[in-house]
């Protein structure tokens, strides 16, 4: 049975969501794999969606709002195209990346709409099912986009996203402009770290576990779980379980 | 001279903040300059502190929020020098203050924007192993606790602006120039630590698991990156073999500094005994050339160390180190005692980093035009150890030399007795006295209940119902007004408070907030202005103990909050007006002993313009120091006595009893009255406000080596004699020198510190004056600390030859036939070997004079340690002080210690006196002890109890009696009594009854 990608499109309402309607009142014709939801601005996209709709199994994700400088209200494709690279570095460390995409289409064109549509649809073909639905044994994609949802969800990584723009593009509250370069090293660190703070934080829900344990389960080096299990102890996240020998084993010691 | 009531002082660390506590409380007006955001320095990072293992955040924390709100205490945090102008008495100081980026009139310290704050950056508090944030305070319990804005990391997202409800961000604050007028400088910038990195065998920086001491004290500390656990960086495990190394950077001329860095050996034992203590599982390991445990009760701690603790020392220094890639686990290459090259394997390594200068030293040489020594420290001369070579500007800690806490608080002190000699003229001039609106009379009127509940931005507002706990309060007995504040600490509150005193009539206040510990002074300070009587205030701690620690359960953190109210109104129903009590000074000094630091301290005293007398039991003054020609420093000690004993004599306010004894003392602070006697039973009787122990020690005269009979076996002190006499036989071809004679034994387990030096000096001066003659050393460890360090190297190069033996296997001395023999089984050599010899230097150390210490000691009601010195207050912090206040203690009284040490407790005695002296009244706290005569049975249970010699029995009345003018307010007293007949003011046992009744309602 040929492979029907499941694909959803999170469209504004001003430009993306009419120029797909253009392409339908010009009956130009594209794969049926779409389905649109829609949204006022490209800006409302939570990153919490698109990992929500990934942990479904969806095998793509598609983006569209306003061209650049046209959003009806007036940044939330910029707002948008932030969240989206956030996204996709996330997406990188489980090679998904490629499943999710930004694209800008207007209220007239409704033959790129179609046409970005069809591509996509393509490509996604050739990427095949989402490894989510392609196997039984999917609990560790799971685990890590819940990891993602969640540190998505954090209060760091909503200033960085909420603040990023105007801190490189305008001013900073010094009245400087923060390099891009500098800007995106800081935003690397965390998302890198955020990740895998909650990763260790979700795991260790489960039952007790040694550096050594997370190091090897995560894919992580033990220098780097060490550091980020002295992070969330610190903010009473985990906690030493029990001592086995020469080897502390860590709980969390959050409730839900 | 014209000089300026005001001093500024840099560096805030524990020396500086000494200094800055004494002399304000001296009269002066005082500038705390400190580069970083807070005050605490290197002894805020300490877990423990030896030899006492006290945790050194509990006992610092107290003196630095002393100093953050004293009135007569400037901080300036977070600031820099840029020129220096003018002479002593009379300095212009222009200054830096750079920006914190947060007004910090207004910053509440809450926290928020730390918590907020997106970029996190490393903590270098924590050395570098746990994160921080660009909005940050350096330590939880920071003095000022400020917050402050790192503006090289911060990447102004305007998120700490946002959440701050007090107002307090200001990005645009700019750096302030100032300029301050001081009559005197004393330099206290500390040190910097040795950076091992560039010692390469050692593998830190490349190899995860070889931390430096300083980042393994983090590791200890319970507030540190693993809180508590020791744990190795490359895994997390607990280092079950773990290695600290000696002497890394220091010692070294070829690598690194030449001189001992002098605390490394008691830091790394500490270190190794709180490891084992926090972690059974590890067994440690300490490599080093000596044991320099040369301090007050130290040769004890390593004892303890090795015995109970089962601390393994290995003498040896490991020439490198290599990493196993796999397990991480360290492969140590050493030397063992027989000399074969061995490798054992470690899981971590501890590399016990020297001091050095800091990093800025030369700077501040060039701004405050002041002199380095050699190594780059600040110059001092031993006989003045706090000048710096500029008049007015003083110098104390580890800028002058690498030295402990203590030593550090002795100096502080001393620079700060200095200030006092310098400044006394304007003493007084530039400090703010506060005048108080009369009390307002509440006797007989019923409490009438104010309660301020505070929201503290969000800390208690976002967890607590604040305003159902105001609702609840006004339902309590006797509360008439509740109000909550968004900060109720803010200086706009404080004015709300006492108007609202007035306009509600209030005669009780309850703060509902954060930490008394903290707080309350500044609470009880606006009660007082608003005319209530200080003691009229309670506070229930709805932050830090309740809204902080259970986030996660609102309703139940509400719950304690209300029952926490409930509790304080329950007490504040029942509490009264307290008085302070206030003594009258007498404005004179007494001296006990007339050594080299009995004169120094009572020119302290004298050139201050207090009457002085200094009491001496022997005719001639000089004391211990009689028997010294020159310093180890090759400084003259005879001509230093004569000029000092001329000094004194020529000093019109002192005076000088010899031949005298104490026969008995009494009274108390302020208010001594000393009787002595003189040789031919005539007696004086003498008034002072404080007293000065400065009994001195003497020369232990040795039963060993047949010292009494044979005259070919001589002291040190007789060997000096001998050489400057030029009676130094020349028939002596070899001489035997012999260590720690009567010294670290089992009856007398101390170190009598000087020995060491004493027998180096004199070493070098014979090969100076004979270089054919052949000199041993006989030792267990050379104790050439800090910068004597030299003259070790000196001697060694001079061909002096040094031979270890252990404790167990003294050397024997076989006497035949008028031929010396020594026998020697030294660990360097193997087998045992002989010497023979013309002449035995025996190194015998000091002693205490224990039968007069045994008299003089309970006449002043001050304590003696187990070795028969006298035992300051606390040893680390309180180290010229008595328990019993108005008395200190300096010099070899106090425990052996060479003449420049003694010469800085003395300066130390006099300013730690001065707080005292210089102030017309002293006044006592009002939460102090009080007797029901009625139900007191004259049992004595309370005066066994009190640690300050406070409570007394009245031999008449047979009932106790509580000197107010010592009372600490501690309450041990009244627990301990059977019939209820002591209490205490303001922690009643009615109040305490009420408090724990309220809770069960
Ligand atoms: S409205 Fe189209 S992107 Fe905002």
């Amino acid at each position: 049975m040929a492979f029907k990608p499941k694909i959803v499109g999170f469209l504004c309402n001003w430009c993306s969501y009419a120029g797909a309607d253009l392409a339908g009142v010009s009956r130009i014709q594209y794969p049926p794999n779409i389905r649109i939801i829609r949204l006022m601005c490209s800006g409302r996209v939570e990153p919490f969606f698109v990992f929500e709709a990934l942990k479904q199994g969806i095998d793509g994700i598609i983006i569209m709002g306003c061209h650049p400088g046209e959003c009806h209200y007036m940044s939330g494709n910029y707002e948008a195209e932030i969240k989206f690279n956030f996204i996709k570095k996330m997406l990188n460390f489980i090679n998904l990346s490629d499943r999710i995409t930004l694209k800008w289409v207007s209220a007239s064109e409704g033959i790129r709409f179609a046409k970005v549509v069809t591509e996509f649809t393509e490509f996604i073909k050739t990427l095949g099912k989402s490894p989510i639905q392609k196997s039984k044994n999917n609990s560790d994609l799971i685990f890590s986009l819940t990891a993602m949802q969640q540190s998505m969800n954090n209060y760091r990584m909503r200033v960085l996203m909420g603040r990023k723009r105007k801190i490189t593009e305008q001013k900073n509250v010094y009245g400087e402009k923060v390099s891009i370069d500098e800007f995106e090293e800081l935003e690397n660190k965390a998302i890198i770290d955020e990740y895998n703070r909650e990763r260790i934080s979700l795991i260790l829900k489960k039952h007790p576990l040694s550096v050594k344990n997370l190091a090897s389960s995560l894919d992580l080096d033990e220098k780097s779980v060490l550091d980020y299990i002295v992070w969330l102890r610190s903010k009473g996240i985990v906690d030493v379980d029990k001592i086995q020998g020469l080897t502390p084993y860590y709980i969390s010691i959050q409730e839900d | 001279m014209n000089v300026v009531g005001s001093v500024l002082i840099i560096g805030g660390g524990i020396g500086g903040t000494q200094a800055a506590l004494d002399l304000s409380e001296s009269g002066f007006k005082v500038y705390v300059l400190e580069k970083t955001t807070s005050i605490g320095g290197v002894m805020a990072q300490l877990d423990k502190t030896f030899p006492t293992n006290d945790c050194a955040m509990c006992i610092v924390s107290p003196k630095l929020v002393a100093a953050g709100r004293h009135p007569n205490i400037e901080l300036i945090i977070n600031a820099e020098i840029n020129e220096v102008l003018g002479d002593a008495g009379d300095f212009k100081v222009k200054l830096t203050k750079r920006s914190l980026h947060i007004n910090p009139d207004i910053c509440t310290g809450c926290g928020v924007c730390g918590q907020k704050c997106p970029v996190e950056c490393i903590d270098l508090f924590n050395e570098k192993m746990v994160k921080n944030k660009a909005t940050f305070v350096k330590y939880p319990q920071a003095v000022p606790l400020l917050y402050s804005i790192n503006k090289d990391k911060c990447i102004g997202c305007g998120v700490c602006e946002g959440v701050c409800k007090a107002g307090a961000v200001e990005y645009d604050r700019a750096d302030e120039i100032t300029e301050l007028n001081v009559g005197s400088i004393i330099l206290a910038p500390g040190f910097d630590e040795f950076d091992p990195t560039p010692l390469s065998p050692y593998g830190y920086g490349k190899y995860q698991n070889v931390v430096t001491s300083i980042e393994f004290e983090r590791i200890l500390s319970a507030s540190g990156p693993y809180s508590g656990l020791v744990l190795r960086p490359s895994d997390g495990d607990i280092p079950e073999k773990l290695a600290f190394l000696q002497c890394v950077g220091s010692r070294d001329p070829h690598r690194a500094n030449a001189f001992c860095s002098s605390v490394c050996c008691m830091y790394t034992a500490k270190e190794a005994v709180i490891a084992k203590e926090h972690q059974h599982q590890v067994n440690p390991t300490i490599f080093t050339m000596d044991i320099r445990a040369y301090g007050k009760d130290f040769d004890k701690y390593i004892n303890r160390a090795q015995d109970e603790y089962g601390i393994r020392y290995i003498r040896s220094r490991v020439s490198h180190i290599r990493e196993d890639p796999k397990t991480k686990n360290l492969i140590l290459t050493y030397e063992t005692a027989e000399g074969k090259i061995t490798n054992e394997v470690f899981n971590m390594v501890v590399l016990a980093v020297g001091l050095n200068p800091p990093e800025d030293a030369k700077k501040i040489a060039e701004i405050f035009d002041i002199k380095l020594n050699e190594y780059g420290f600040c110059y001092t001369d031993p006989f003045h150890p706090v000048e710096t070579s500029k008049l007015g500007i003083y110098v104390c800690g580890a800028f002058s030399a690498p030295k402990d806490i203590p030593e550090t608080v002795i100096q502080a002190s001393a620079a700060a007795g200095k200030v006092n000699m310098l400044l006394a003229p304007a003493r007084g001039t530039l400090i703010t006295k506060k005048e108080y609106p009369e009390e307002i009379d509440v006797r007989g009127k019923p409490p009438r209940i104010g309660v301020f509940i505070c929201h503290c931005g969000i800390n208690i507002g976002g967890v607590v119902d604040v305003p159902g706990v105001v609702e609840y309060a006004k339902t309590l007995p006797n509360v008439e007004y509740v109000e909550r504040n968004l900060y109720t600490c803010s200086a706009d509150t404080q004015t709300g408070i006492k108007e609202r005193i007035i306009e509600q009539n209030l005669n009780r206040v309850i703060v509902a907030s954060c930490t008394p510990r903290t707080h309350e002074p500044l609470f009880q300070e606006t009660i007082r202005e608003a005319g209530l009587n200080r003691y009229l205030f309670e506070m229930a701690n709805i932050r830090d103990q309740c809204s902080w620690v259970h986030m996660h359960e609102p309703e139940k953190a509400t719950e304690k909050a209300k029952d926490l109210v409930r509790m304080a109104v329950g007490k504040a129903n029942r509490i009264y007006p307290l008085k302070r009590m206030v003594l009258n000074m007498t404005h004179k000094a007494l001296i006990i002993g007339g050594g080299i630091t009995g004169l120094n301290t009572g020119l302290g005293f004298a050139k201050q313009g207090y009457e002085t007398y200094i009491i001496e039991q022997d005719k001639k003054l000089g004391g211990y120091a009689n028997n010294i020609h020159r310093l180890l420093e090759e400084k003259s000690v005879n001509d230093y006595l004569d000029a000092l004993i001329t000094e004194v004599k020529n000093q019109d306010n002192l005076k000088i009893y010899n031949n005298s004894r104490i026969k008995q003392v009494n009274g108390y602070v302020g208010n001594f009255e000393v009787i002595i006697e003189k040789e031919d039973g005539s007696e004086n009787t003498l008034e002072s406000g404080v007293i000065v122990v400065a009994t001195g020690g003497k020369a232990y005269v040795p039963d060993e080596y047949n010292y009494k009979n044979n005259d070919k076996v001589i002291t040190q002190i007789q060997l000096e004699n001998q050489i400057f006499e030029n009676k130094l036989s020349e028939d002596i071809k070899n001489i035997v020198m012999i260590q720690c004679v009567g010294s670290r034994n089992e009856e007398y387990p101390y170190c009598s510190r000087i020995c060491c030096a004493e027998a180096i000096k004199n070493a070098i001066l014979i090969k100076e004056k004979y270089p054919e003659k052949e000199i041993i050393i006989l030792y267990r460890d050379i104790r050439t600390y800090g910068f004597k360090e030299k003259f070790y190297r000196k001697a060694r190069e001079a061909g002096v030859i040094f031979l270890r033996f252990n404790k167990e296997q003294p050397p024997e001395l076989i006497e035949n036939n008028g031929i010396m023999r020594i026998l020697l089984n030294s660990p360097q050599m193997g087998e045992q070997i002989s010497m023979d010899t013309e002449l035995v230097v025996l190194s015998t150390g000091i002693r205490p004079p224990m039968k007069s210490n045994e008299k003089l000691a309970p006449m002043l009601k001050v304590p003696l340690n187990d070795d028969g010195f006298f035992l300051e207050a606390h040893v680390k912090l309180r180290p010229v002080d008595f328990a019993t206040e108005g008395v200190f203690l300096a010099g070899l009284a106090h425990s052996p210690k060479s003449i420049e040490e003694s010469i800085m407790q003395s300066y130390a005695a006099v300013s730690r006196a001065s707080t005292l002296l210089s102030k017309e009244q002293i006044e006592s706290e009002g939460t102090i002890a009080f007797i029901n005569p009625m139900k007191c049975s004259g049992c004595g249970l309370c005066v066994e109890t009190c640690s300050y010699n406070a409570v007394s029995l009245n031999e008449e009345k047979h009932i106790a009696e509580v000197n107010t003018a010592l009372c600490k307010g501690c309450g041990a007293c009244s627990a301990n009594c059977r019939s209820s007949a002591i209490d205490l003011l303001g922690f009643t046992n009615t109040q305490l009854y009420l408090v724990i009744n309220q809770y069960q309602q």
